[in-house]
C-alpha cells in the first residue's frame, strides 16, 4: 500500500486549537486512507478531534503527516492546503 | 472517608447512598448494566448522540444567522466531538466492557476529557467548558423526561446538589429522601426551610461537595453538627448510628411537652402555631403541639412542576384539606408569594435584573388579576369550613393593601351573585416584611385585622443581604439592632391599635430569640413544626418580667454580636442543658 509522507508548519496564531482541529478532522474523514499526524513525541489519528488536540501544537510547530491507502496522495494534498491557508484564519 | 463542614440547618442524622444533582438536575445512575443489556444502552447512547448532533446543527445555523459565523463555529467543535471515533469507542468500552449505564459512560468519559484538556495550554484548556456543555446536552437527551427524578425514587437516598430550586423541593419524594446536602445556601435558604418543615436532616454551604461525591457513594448527613461524611468507614457509621439514637431520646424528651400549655412561669399565655407548605404537614404541626397554622404558604401548587396552571378547584381542595385537618384550630393562609422563581421568570417578557426588587409577591398578583381572583375565590369558598384568615405578603404601601382588600370584597360579591357558598367576612391581615411596612405600622394597623412579621424578608430588605448568597450569608441575622428596632415598632403599633401581631419568620422557631421576643411583647409565634417543642420549653421556663428586662437591655446594644452573646447567656441561665448550645 502506498504511503505518502510530508511535513507541515503551523502558521496560524493560536496553533492547532479547537476550530482548526475540527476542520482538519473533517477533511481527514472525507478520505478512506489512514492518516497519522505526529509531532516529535506523539503520533495520533488525524480523524479524531481529541487526538489531534492532544498534540497541543502551537504556532511554528512542524508536524509530520503520513497517509496510507489509495487516496493518500489526494488526502495529504488537501491537508497541506489547510495548514498553508492557516485554516482560513487571520 | 472525607469529612466536609457546612452549616447544619435541619437537625438529625441521615445515612444513605447519594443522589447527586448538578445544576441541571441530572441524576446519573451508576448501577451496573447486565451484559445482555449492554447493546440496549449503546442504542440509547447512539440515539442521544444523533439527536444532539442534529440539535447542534440547528443551533449553529441559528447562531450564524443571528450572531455571526465566528461565534457559531464553536458548535462545529461540539458536533465534531460527538462524531469522534475515539469518543464513541470509549463510550462503547465503558458500556460493553465496564457495564456502565449510558449516562454514566457519558459522564465519566467526557469528564476525563475535560480533565485532560485542563492540563493543556490555555487556548485548549478554554475548551473544557465546551466538553461539559456537550456532556449536559447528551445527558439531557438521554434522561429526557426522567429529569425531575426526585419525585420518583425507588430507594432511600441523600440528595446532594448545588442548590435546590423551589420546584425541586416541591417535588421531593418524602418517603425516600432521607437528607439534603447543598453546596450553596444559608440558614434561611429555601432548601433549609423546606428541610425543617419536612423534618429531614440538612446541611448547606458545603461549597464544592457535589464535585467530590459520586452518585451511589454512601454519605452521612449530620444536620446537628453541620457535617457531611463521604464514604464513611464502618466505625464512623457505627458511631453515627449511636448518635442518632441519642437524638431520638432528646426528641422524646421534648415530646413530653406536647400536651402541656405554652405558658410562662408568671402565667402569661403564648400561642404556638406552625408554618406549612403542604396539607399533609398539618399532622406534624399538631403532633408537635402546635395550636394551629400561622402561615400556610400557597405557592406549592404553582411550583410543583405541573404543566397546567392550578385551577380554582385544585386550590379549594388543598385549602379545604388544611382547614379540615386543623379541626377548628385557626389557619392563616398567605396569598401567592411567587417571585424570583421559575414560574414568574418564565412569564416575564425579559428576565428581571433584580427579581427580589421586582415583580414578586402581592405585586405579581395585582398585575395578574385573573390568577389572583382565582385564588381568592378558592380561599373564600374554603373559608366556610373553619376559622380561616387571609394575609397579603410583601405589602409596601397602604394602596396595595386597599387594592388587595377591594379585590377580596369584589370576589365575595361575585360569589354572592353566583350563589356559591363562601365566607364574606374573612379577616384580612398583612405580612410586615419590608422596612416601609414596618415604618408605617400605625397607618397599616388602622386598615388591617392582624399583622404577621415576616422576618426573613424583613432582614433581607433591611440589611440588604441576599440570604442565599454564601458570600454574604453570614451578614444575614435577626440580631441586627436595626431589625430589632423595626420588630419592636411593629409590635408596639399593633398594641396601640388592638391589632394582633404574630411572627412567622425563622426567628420565631429559634430558641435564642424566644425570650427577647416575649420581652418585646410578642405572644404569637409561628414556626416550622419541629421547632415548636423547643420554643415551648423556653416559654415554660421564663417569666415575662425577666424577658421584658432582657429586652430593654438588648435594645440598648449597637451590634448583633453583643445581642447574640447576651441572648445566649440568658438562655443558658434560664434553661441549663443541651438546648442552649
Amino acid at each position: 500500500m502506498p504511503a505518502v509522507e510530508t511535513e507541515v508548519e503551523i502558521v496560524n496564531k493560536y496553533g492547532l486549537h479547537a476550530r482548526p482541529a475540527v476542520l482538519l478532522v473533517e477533511a481527514a474523514n472525507r478520505f478512506g486512507c489512514k492518516i497519522e499526524i505526529s509531532n516529535s513525541s506523539l503520533s495520533v489519528d488525524a480523524k479524531s478531534i481529541m487526538s489531534v488536540m492532544r498534540l497541543a501544537a502551537g504556532k511554528g510547530t512542524v508536524l509530520k503527516i503520513v497517509a496510507y491507502g489509495e487516496d493518500a496522495e489526494q488526502a495529504v494534498r488537501e491537508i497541506v492546503k489547510l495548514f498553508a491557508d492557516g485554516f482560513g484564519e487571520e | 472517608m472525607k469529612i466536609k463542614k457546612g452549616i447544619g440547618v435541619s437537625p438529625g442524622v441521615a445515612i444513605a447512598p447519594a443522589v447527586v444533582l448538578d445544576i441541571e438536575e441530572f441524576d446519573i445512575p451508576r448501577r451496573q448494566v447486565p451484559s445482555d443489556m449492554g447493546q440496549v444502552e449503546m442504542r440509547r447512547l447512539r440515539k442521544a448522540v444523533e439527536v444532539s448532533r442534529k440539535e447542534l446543527a440547528d443551533l449553529r445555523e441559528r447562531t450564524a444567522e443571528r450572531v455571526g459565523k465566528e461565534v457559531a463555529s464553536i458548535f462545529d467543535f461540539h458536533r465534531g466531538l460527538l462524531g469522534d471515533k475515539e469518543l464513541m469507542g470509549k463510550f462503547q468500552d465503558a458500556v460493553l466492557q465496564g457495564h456502565a449505564t449510558a449516562e454514566y459512560a457519558v459522564a465519566t468519559v467526557l469528564r476525563a476529557y475535560a480533565k485532560e484538556l485542563q492540563s493543556m495550554p490555555a487556548y485548549l484548556a478554554d475548551r473544557t467548558k465546551d466538553i461539559y456543555d456537550v456532556e449536559k446536552r447528551l445527558l439531557r437527551n438521554l434522561l429526557g423526561e426522567k429529569r425531575e427524578s426526585l419525585a420518583h425514587l425507588t430507594r432511600d437516598v441523600n440528595v446532594l446538589a448545588h442548590d435546590l430550586t423551589p420546584s425541586q423541593t416541591a417535588g421531593i419524594d418524602r418517603g425516600h429522601v432521607r437528607g439534603l446536602a447543598m453546596d450553596a445556601g444559608g440558614r434561611t435558604s429555601h432548601t433549609a426551610i423546606v428541610a425543617r418543615a419536612l423534618g429531614i436532616p440538612a446541611v448547606v454551604g458545603l461549597n464544592d461537595l457535589t464535585a467530590e461525591v459520586g452518585g451511589g457513594d454512601v454519605v452521612i448527613i449530620d444536620g446537628d453538627r453541620g457535617v457531611v461524611v463521604v464514604e464513611p468507614d464502618t466505625r464512623t457509621i457505627r458511631e453515627y448510628k449511636r448518635f442518632a439514637e441519642q437524638q431520638v431520646e432528646l426528641v422524646h424528651e421534648l415530646e413530653a411537652l406536647r400536651d402541656l400549655p405554652a405558658i410562662t412561669l408568671d402565667g402569661h399565655e403564648v400561642t404556638l402555631l406552625g408554618n406549612i407548605e403542604f396539607p399533609d404537614e398539618v399532622g406534624t404541626v399538631l403532633d408537635q403541639g402546635g395550636q394551629g397554622i400561622g402561615l400556610y404558604r400557597t405557592e406549592f401548587l404553582y411550583l410543583g412542576g405541573q404543566k397546567e396552571e392550578p385551577g380554582e378547584d385544585d386550590q379549594y381542595r388543598a385549602y379545604r384539606e388544611v382547614i379540615d385537618r386543623c379541626a377548628g384550630r385557626p389557619v392563616v393562609i398567605r396569598t401567592l408569594d411567587l417571585g424570583a422563581d421559575k414560574y414568574t421568570q418564565a412569564r416575564a417578557r425579559t428576565p428581571e435584573r433584580n427579581p427580589f426588587l421586582g415583580l414578586r409577591s402581592i405585586r405579581f398578583c395585582l398585575q395578574n388579576l385573573p390568577m389572583f381572583r382565582r385564588q381568592i375565590r378558592a380561599i373564600l369558598r374554603a373559608g366556610t369550613a373553619g376559622p380561616l384568615s387571609v394575609m397579603f405578603p410583601l405589602i409596601t404601601s397602604i394602596l396595595e393593601l386597599r387594592q388587595a382588600k377591594s379585590i377580596v370584597r369584589d370576589v365575595a360579591e361575585d360569589l354572592e351573585e353566583e350563589q356559591i357558598e363562601h365566607r364574606a367576612d374573612v379577616p384580612m391581615g398583612i405580612m410586615v416584611e419590608t422596612p416601609s411596612a414596618a415604618l408605617q405600622g400605625d397607618a397599616l394597623a388602622r386598615e388591617s385585622d392582624f399583622f404577621s412579621l415576616g422576618t426573613n424578608d424583613l432582614i433581607q430588605y433591611t440589611l440588604a443581604v441576599d440570604r442565599g448568597n454564601e458570600r454574604v450569608a453570614t451578614m444575614f441575622t435577626a440580631a441586627h439592632p436595626a431589625v430589632l428596632r423595626l420588630i419592636k415598632d411593629v409590635i408596639r403599633a399593633g398594641q396601640r391599635h388592638g391589632v394582633p401581631v404574630s411572627l412567622c419568620g425563622e426567628m420565631a422557631g429559634d430558641p435564642q430569640f424566644t425570650m427577647l421576643l416575649l420581652g418585646l411583647g410578642l405572644r404569637v409565634f409561628s414556626c416550622t413544626p419541629l421547632s415548636i417543642p423547643r420554643v415551648k420549653q423556653v416559654v415554660r421556663s421564663v417569666t415575662v418580667q425577666d424577658c421584658t428586662r432582657l429586652a430593654r437591655k438588648v435594645m440598648g446594644f449597637d451590634s448583633d454580636r453583643e445581642v447574640l452573646t447576651c441572648l445566649a447567656l440568658e438562655l443558658r441561665r434560664a434553661l441549663p442543658g443541651s438546648l442552649a448550645d
